[in-house]
């Protein structure tokens, strides 16, 4: 099964990638990161159904750094949501495949690309689930860009007040933003601590480990009381040995064919 | 279409603060209906939602002091299938929080119902920064969003019933100061549907909210003039009837609008955006000319903001005369 995740991992990145080839625009470096976290959520943690994607019950998933759609995208596609040739006709005029999630896509449950509203919108469907008495779990992935957001510190607060754990927040730690290192643009020390002052139970991981990820979502799910905070430690650009930690990669960037066909030569190799 | 049931109705000439019937039909409507909760930020006793908290605290989810968490989170929560009402003041719903609303709201269509006091200079006292003169604007400019500016404490009501009932988000303003009551009960609400209160072929007023008592109050002094004024209460600002904007164009001689709000952006910018597309019309516009609020009784205040009944009716003799 760890090999299937890695396996599955490593096309989502292909998808991904294409789809920012083929949109000539797009966020490489941050969809890279999170493509282990999306392979264990929808392809081990979460219970969906992709042939009936508004399923009342279904396990809620928000990606609040909606620039990394390439790569949600590319994860519903492969779970079955929609054709994967469709995942890679990012942000075509003819396409439902916007440039950042739109919650018409089947399978997406947030619009999201403003950063800092994810973790409310995944709060307040966690919220949705305790008053109606369904016990589906949601799942939130942060940015770096989400937890300097006011909005997203609100949530925090308010979520480790209502005790909501059914939710599980998963933070991208990849270290870069937009412009900058997130150290020198806006150094937010340490993030665990802070979230654990409000009430969450925190797990920090290596973010690209998928055994690590299995058992951390293993841990927030027999945790009662309390939501989970998970620092996904992860490298920007993760499986491209160009894209690694280079700034540039976040994009919005075009892709040309000698990178796309390096990048995806790599990725063969998983 | 109502059931009237469970409205209790205050009597025309009443003086009601809208937030009392903000509370009431809360009150009401959790007996019938289990499909909605209300979401407050610390403000239920300035909203006028108190009497929910008191009666029935399972229907309410507390977010502190905290506006864009609240109003994101609502748009979560609607996609679980609640309807989330939410409530604060309309500072903070309309704009400290508008792109929550905009973004997780309204882009995805989500069934979320902000409801907001403390607009226009009816907040009184509390002065500028309480005093949102620009919330019609700002939402109206929303796509796909529908604005409710009920008249008073009896069509809030109503009109609270008919947005639970309506698939979409909606903004609507919950009067704060104590307001005549121009409905005496029941009367046909619906969505979209301008309420002709008053006939008249010189000059129409087409109020919303608090003014639509000063229109009534202005047409009864041009009556004595021998002024005949059509009296409209266009209480849904977006989609605005355009139906009717254009008779009050075509049937009496120019259009005198009149809100608590900005110039910019409220009332006033929508019909003429409908008139000057089909029928262009004289227009004046009785508002508050592009300045900020501040303290003072709220029944004090309108003289100074241009807005009291006696602004209306010069409005309607500058264009009959």
């Amino acid at each position: 099964m760890t090999e299937n995740l890695e396996q599955i991992a490593g096309s989502i990145r292909k998808v991904a990638l294409e789809a920012v080839y083929n949109g000539r625009s797009g966020h490489p470096g941050g969809s890279l990161s999170i493509a282990d976290m999306l392979a264990v959520l929808y392809f081990d943690e979460m219970n969906v159904k992709p042939d009936d994607p508004d399923w009342k019950q279904r396990d809620r998933f928000v990606l609040s750094k909606g620039h990394a759609c390439p790569a949600l995208y590319a994860a519903l596609a492969l779970k079955g949501y929609m054709p994967v040739e469709e995942a890679k006709t990012l942000r075509k005029i003819d396409s439902r495949m916007e440039g950042h999630p739109d919650a018409a896509i089947p399978g997406v449950d947030a619009p999201s690309g403003s950063l800092g509203m994810g973790l409310s919108q995944g709060l307040g469907m966690a919220m949705g689930a305790r008053i109606q008495g369904l016990d589906f779990r949601t799942y939130v992935i942060l940015g770096d860009g989400d937890m300097q957001e006011g909005n997203t510190w609100e949530a925090i607060m308010a979520a480790g007040h209502h005790k909501m754990d059914s939710l599980v927040a998963l933070y991208d730690s990849n270290k870069l933003q937009g412009d900058a290192p997130v150290e020198t643009q806006m150094n937010m020390g340490n993030v665990v601590d802070k979230v654990s002052t409000f009430g969450w139970h925190t797990i920090s991981i290596d973010g690209h480990d998928v055994d690590a990820l299995k058992a951390a979502l293993a841990e927030a799910r027999a945790t009662k009381g309390r939501p989970t905070f998970i620092q996904a430690d992860t490298v920007k650009g993760k499986g491209v040995s160009f894209m690694e930690d280079v700034l540039y990669w976040h994009g919005s960037v075009t892709m040309s064919d000698a990178e796309i066909g390096d990048a995806l030569k790599e990725l063969e190799h998983v | 279409m109502f059931d009237g049931q469970t409205i209790e109705f205050w009597s025309e000439g009443e003086q009601v603060s809208v937030r009392d019937a903000f509370g009431r039909i809360l009150v009401a409507q959790a007996a019938v209906r289990k499909d909605w909760m209300l979401l407050d930020a610390d403000v239920a006793g300035g909203t006028g939602a108190k009497p929910l908290v008191q009666a029935h605290p399972d229907r309410v989810v507390q977010f502190g002091i905290a506006e864009q968490n609240m109003m994101a989170a609502a748009g979560g929560m609607a996609d679980t299938g609640i309807i989330p009402v939410v409530s604060t003041f309309a500072a903070f719903g309309c704009m400290r929080a508008h792109e929550q609303f905009r973004t997780a709201i309204a882009y995805p269509g989500r069934n979320v119902k902000l409801c907001c006091s403390h607009h226009g200079i009816d907040v009184g006292p509390d002065g500028a920064t309480a005093q949102m003169f620009e919330d019609l604007a700002t939402m109206r400019a929303i796509p796909g969003v529908t604005v409710i500016s009920p008249a008073d404490a009896n069509e809030f009501m109503l009109a609270f019933k008919a947005i639970l009932d309506h698939d979409g988000p909606v903004y609507m303003r919950i009067g704060r100061s104590a307001t005549p009551v121009v409905y005496s009960g029941n009367h046909d609400f619906r969505i979209g549907k301008a309420h002709r209160l008053r006939e008249g072929k010189d000059v129409s007023i087409i109020a919303t909210g608090v003014m639509v008592a000063r229109a009534l109050e202005a047409a009864d002094t041009l009556a004595k003039e021998g002024i005949s004024a059509r009296v409209v209460n266009m209480a849904t600002i977006k989609p605005i009837d355009a139906a009717e904007v254009i008779a009050c164009a075509t049937e009496t001689g120019g259009i005198v609008t009149a809100e608590d709000h900005n110039v910019y952006g409220g009332l006033g910018s929508a019909v003429a955006e409908c008139t000057a597309q089909n029928v262009p019309a004289k227009m004046k516009f009785v508002s508050i000319q592009d300045r900020f609020g501040k303290s003072g009784e709220h029944d004090e205040l309108p003289a100074l903001f241009g807005i009291a009944a006696d602004d209306v009716a010069a409005a309607c003799r500058y264009l009959v005369g």
